[in-house]
């Protein structure tokens, strides 16, 4: 790794760190959802019913970090943000150990 | 833009499936040749990089929110292809561990951001800047690539949300996701082209001018000419 590519590493912690922005500026600004990601209840609460395939498919996977959130949606912000933190920090370490993976694979089977 | 599971029926999702996995063979293939000892390191920083990038949630007041996917950018500088692994791979993380976009809808999802922003980017970055090789039409290419690109994938999305009535109904009801064309293409549509595509092309153009003055030979889009 040269020292640009340090940088840049340094640049993705940076992020992770400060990336409890992205809960916190929505919750300032009073903006919901992304569009077509809405909750279960949610859906019931805009249409008045839960569509039947989706009330079968909704729940097909349990993700072990639901939401980048070790609480609920109750918790405290400190506990969303450190959460979000980790998410971003286990982002970093997978993402970058599975390619790193998968371009030595590539090239020892390129030689 | 992650649509969860529930939202898309199977008769949608299982071709997506096959798509992804085309391209997804083909972009293993295809990055064999380019990849060097420079570029490993890249690879799994771009990968990183657009894991974080979506979790910075922008707002639209009162109203919803959205997030840059650094997609495009990521095809500039590295090739589409190599995009197409690094951009999939965190979304299918994303799925896996977090549960943002659904496990059914990852064929849809990957193809929606992972392949159609980098190649609708990456071939707009170059249209746009023609044969120039720095200074301002260089970063305003990079800005209208990030732009284009989100808003093309945004516009994919809300299509695949909006025929779900159509094609998956019984007794009028919709089966999956509830909302039409005419309602769902034009609130993604206005969303990214106001704010969200604003937001990409923002971090496509400062990213690409960083690299610009600290390392311009490794960029991909500049190459190859």
């Amino acid at each position: 790794m040269n020292s640009f590519q340090k940088k840049l590493l340094i640049g993705l912690v940076v992020m992770a760190v400060v990336s409890p922005i992205g809960i916190k500026l929505p919750e300032l600004m009073k903006a919901g959802e992304a569009w077509g990601e809405w909750s279960k209840d949610k859906i019931k609460e805009m249409i008045g019913y839960v569509p039947a395939g989706m009330e079968k498919d909704s729940e097909i996977w349990k993700a072990p970090i639901p939401d980048y959130n070790l609480g609920d949606e109750k918790s405290t912000f400190m506990v969303q943000a450190l959460s979000y933190m980790l998410s971003g920090a286990i982002g970093i370490i997978v993402c970058g150990g599975l390619l790193y993976l998968l371009s030595r694979l590539l090239v020892k089977k390129n030689e | 833009m992650h649509i969860p599971d529930g939202y898309l029926s199977p008769q949608t999702y299982i071709p997506f499936y096959a798509l992804f996995a085309g391209f997804l063979a083909a972009a293993l293939k295809k990055i064999r040749s380019v990849l060097s000892a420079q570029t490993i390191p890249y690879l799994g920083m771009a990968s990183a990089f657009s894991f974080l990038i979506m979790m910075f949630n922008v707002p639209i007041p009162g109203a919803t929110t959205g997030h840059a996917v650094g997609a495009g950018l990521i095809a500039i500088l590295l090739g589409p292809w190599s995009a197409v692994i690094a951009v999939s791979v965190a979304l299918i993380i994303q799925a896996l561990i977090f549960g943002d976009g659904g496990i059914t809808a990852i064929g849809a999802n990957c193809f929606n951001m992972g392949v159609v922003i980098p190649f609708v980017s990456y071939w707009s970055f170059r249209f746009i800047k023609g044969k120039t090789r720095e200074g301002r039409r260089v970063i305003a290419a990079a800005f209208a690539a990030g732009y284009i690109g989100l808003n093309v994938a945004a516009l994919l999305t809300a299509v695949e949300f909006g025929i779900q009535p159509l094609i998956a109904s019984e007794a009028g009801r919709p089966l999956y996701a509830p909302y039409g064309l005419s309602v769902a293409v034009p609130a993604m549509a206005l969303e990214h082209l106001l704010l969200f595509g604003i937001i990409e092309g923002l971090v496509t153009a400062v990213i690409l001018k960083f690299f610009l003055i600290s390392d311009p030979a490794s960029i991909h889009a500049m190459k190859e000419e």
